[in-house]
């Protein structure tokens, strides 16, 4: 398998080709989070940085994780404990992290473009771990691992993502990578938050959300933030469960095999009851445990790690 | 004495447009004629050269008082020179603002100190262009400010506008406005449309131009009042000042190169460079805004000269500021884009980056060739293919997006008041 990319800076930059190869990778990587021994020595001696400038639960430990499973040496670091607090530039402490011979950093950052920046003057491979509304291409490819294992394949199925796509990158990647794949992919939610042009990215816009879960295979329900509230995308938390929340009785509509995903972390009775949530029809922990897989996969081939090295 | 040959001079004004001489004595042009012996002159060959009017750029940041790590007047009126521009009027958004006579003073005394090109302040029209108190006017005035505005910001409260404008046309001077709706802009940090989308950078609709252009232009008329529209952007906001001067209100309107040839699909690899406001529209507006030039509906070029350090520009995206560095490189573009390829003619261009801009400033002495008009001139070889090269700037800032263009078309001599501010001819002026 080649994988010639130098950043993982988006989904938009990938081809059909490359994100088939990060997937069926990270199909063959995924049992070694299942032996005894959960670890493989293919990334061993390479140095990674997570740095972590937006709060994160999933996406860092899961890199983390990811990372020491293939042997790697791996350090993380939050906004909080970092000298940005000081007023370093960004630049600054990147170029000062990596005179520490880093071989790849990992970046969340809440400014869009940002690892397109660090991209600009990095020597190491840089991976988009989430960057303001653009993307969060880990999270759309181990959404992708996610259906393609539940439902077998991609193309030909329906994804309704519902909630604020405006300020979603993980809408955006999914868009872009199902796109690629020939997923039917319809965006739900109030006017303000899921402006019509979005349908030029390569998804069908719908306001109405009995409507769009018709015949859906895949519901991906997005969290709301609050503080749009503020800002009038919609008037209140109750309407907009009245209009957009997943219950029972909408997603009886779905086809008879659907299944429901959720990046997390999930605003509970908000945008997807309870109930819901917790079923057999969600996937949601299920996302999470792939999500090792998928960044394992995605640090193997950037970083060029040995086949021999993750066979028994 | 300075003589000018063989240049092929073109003023819209006196409706010259032929190859002749100019002689320049103390600091005016003393004559204009075929054949004047140089017998004893200085004098400098403009032999298939343009000669026209001294360019004015009505619309610049110079930075100075209080940010002159992006730019002095020194420096700011050394890149108008090189840029072939004799005169520019700087915008009040220095540190402290330029709201009071002492600010005004000290730019002009500065000016006088160390500046290669003439520099007319703009002052404020709102108190630390808060949008809240109208600054002393006729003071201001009486201490050199040639015109008013809060840019950096639109006036907001139209209370106030109507205000200024009132009292603004009894001074006989002219507010210069900034049109942005700033909750319509709320956030945005690029042109709000496919690109944004795809980009995830906060938009910034058109229609927050565009909305503040027609409430402008009601008040302009309510009030019986002239009116400059800095920086137009928008498809929308040309059809705005065609119907308002069809109607024959007394509105005027500038443009920037960067929105007649930029494009928001540049933007694809967040190149801070590009992040300006208003922000690089659509190919569409570019259309429109170069039919708007073409036909008159726009009556000035303007730079917008806007100076960042590089350390300011050099970070995420949604940091960098806004502003786009233009003195160096707007006239080529003009030249480049638009004559050479035709589309408008070089008589166009002189009225647009000279008559208009005099004449909207009340510069009675400038923006002409005439006898006793002040010896101010732009030479310009349209055959001349630059590269452009931020390296080479006279400007502090390298924040120019046109880094490595191939323009063909190029200021060449700036002479302000009869002496020689720039000129990258071999000859030096010399006496026979």
């Amino acid at each position: 398998m080649s994988f010639n990319k130098k950043h993982l800076l988006g989904i938009q930059y990938l081809t059909k080709s490359e994100i088939l190869t990060i997937l069926d990778t990270a199909e063959s990587l995924k049992e070694i989070s299942k032996r005894e021994v959960k670890k493989v020595p293919a990334l061993r001696g390479k140095t990674i940085i997570n740095l972590f400038f937006e709060p994160s639960t999933r996406t860092r430990s899961s890199f983390e994780l990811a990372a020491k499973r293939l042997s790697a040496d791996i350090s993380s670091f939050s906004k909080a404990s970092s000298s940005a607090v000081k007023g370093e530039t960004l630049k600054d402490t990147v170029l000062n992290l990596e005179a520490m011979q880093t071989d790849a950093l990992i970046i969340r950052h809440s400014a869009s473009g940002t690892p397109h920046f660090l991209s600009t003057f990095c020597r190491s491979h840089v991976i988009n771990a989430g960057d303001g509304t653009h993307e969060h291409p880990t999270q759309a490819l181990l959404d992708a691992f996610t259906i393609r294992e539940e439902k077998g394949k991609l193309k030909g199925l329906k994804v309704v993502i519902v909630g604020d796509i405006l300020h979603s990158r993980v809408a955006r990647s999914n868009m872009f990578l199902l796109n690629k794949m020939g997923v039917k992919v319809v965006l739900v939610g109030p006017p303000g938050l899921v402006p019509p042009q979005m349908a030029r990215l390569g998804a069908q816009v719908d306001y109405n959300m009995d409507r769009a879960v018709q015949d859906a295979d895949v519901i991906m329900m997005l969290r709301i933030q609050l503080e749009r509230q503020q800002k009038n995308f919609f008037p209140s938390v109750r309407e907009y469960r009245n209009l957009f929340s997943l219950t029972p009785k909408r997603f009886e509509t779905a086809r008879k095999n659907a299944i429901i995903m959720h990046p997390g972390p999930i605003n509970r009775d908000i945008e997807i009851s309870t109930q819901l949530a917790d079923s057999l029809k969600s996937v949601i922990l299920k996302q999470v445990e792939n999500g090792i897989a998928i960044r394992m996969a995605v640090l193997y081939l950037l970083l060029g790690g040995k086949e021999r090295d993750v066979t028994d | 004495m300075l003589l000018i040959k063989n240049g092929h001079v073109i003023d819209p004004h006196s409706g010259l447009d032929k190859k002749t001489d100019i002689l320049i004595k103390n600091k005016k042009i003393s004559d204009i004629k075929e054949n004047i012996s140089s017998v004893g002159k200085k004098s400098i060959d403009a032999s298939d050269k343009i000669v026209a009017p001294g360019f004015i750029d009505m619309h610049v940041h110079l930075r100075d008082p209080g940010q002159e790590h992006k730019e002095t007047i020194e420096t700011g009126s050394k890149a108008a020179a090189k840029g072939g521009f004799t005169s520019i009027a700087c915008m009040p958004n220095t540190v402290p603002v330029n709201d009071n006579s002492g600010t005004t003073e000290y730019i002009i005394a500065e000016a006088i100190k160390r500046a290669s090109v003439n520099v007319f302040p703009i002052a404020a029209v709102s108190m630390g262009q808060k949008g809240e108190l109208l600054t002393e006017m006729a003071d201001l005035i009486k201490s050199g400010a040639i015109a008013f505005s809060d840019d950096g910001y639109p006036v907001s409260n139209s209370q106030l506008m109507r205000r200024c404008l009132e009292y603004a046309r009894e001074l006989n001077t002219l507010i210069i406005e900034h049109c942005e709706d700033l909750d319509l802009s709320s956030g945005g940090v690029m042109n709000e449309g496919y690109p944004s989308y795809l980009l995830g950078l906060q938009g910034i609709p058109d229609y927050s131009e565009t909305v503040m252009v027609a409430r402008n232009i009601i008040l302009a008329e309510k009030t019986n009042s002239r009116l400059h529209l800095a920086h137009m952007s928008t498809k929308g906001s040309v059809e705005l000042i065609k119907a308002a001067k069809n109607k024959g209100l007394k509105i005027t309107s500038e443009v920037t190169p960067h929105h007649l040839f930029l494009d928001d699909s540049l933007l694809s690899d967040y190149d801070t460079n590009l992040k300006v406001n208003p922000p690089i529209r659509t190919k569409l507006d570019n259309k429109s805004l170069i039919e708007a030039v073409k036909q008159g509906i726009i009556d000035v070029f303007a730079t917008d000269h806007a100076p960042h350090s590089p350390d300011e520009k050099e970070v995420e995206f949604n940091e960098a500021p806004f502003g786009i560095n233009g003195l160096e490189t707007a006239v080529s573009l003009i030249l480049d884009k638009l004559v050479n390829k035709k589309i408008i003619s070089l008589n166009r261009l002189v009225e647009m980056y000279s008559c208009n801009p005099a004449k909207i400033l009340g510069l009675e002495n400038k923006g002409k060739i005439e006898i006793g008009s002040d010896a101010d001139l732009t030479i310009i070889d349209t055959e001349k293919e630059i590269t452009v090269d931020v390296n080479t700037f006279q400007s502090k800032s390298r924040n120019n997006p046109f880094h490595s263009w191939k323009l063909k078309g190029s200021p060449v001599v700036t002479i302000v008041g009869g002496k020689v501010a720039y000129s990258s001819l071999k000859q030096n002026p010399s006496a026979e």
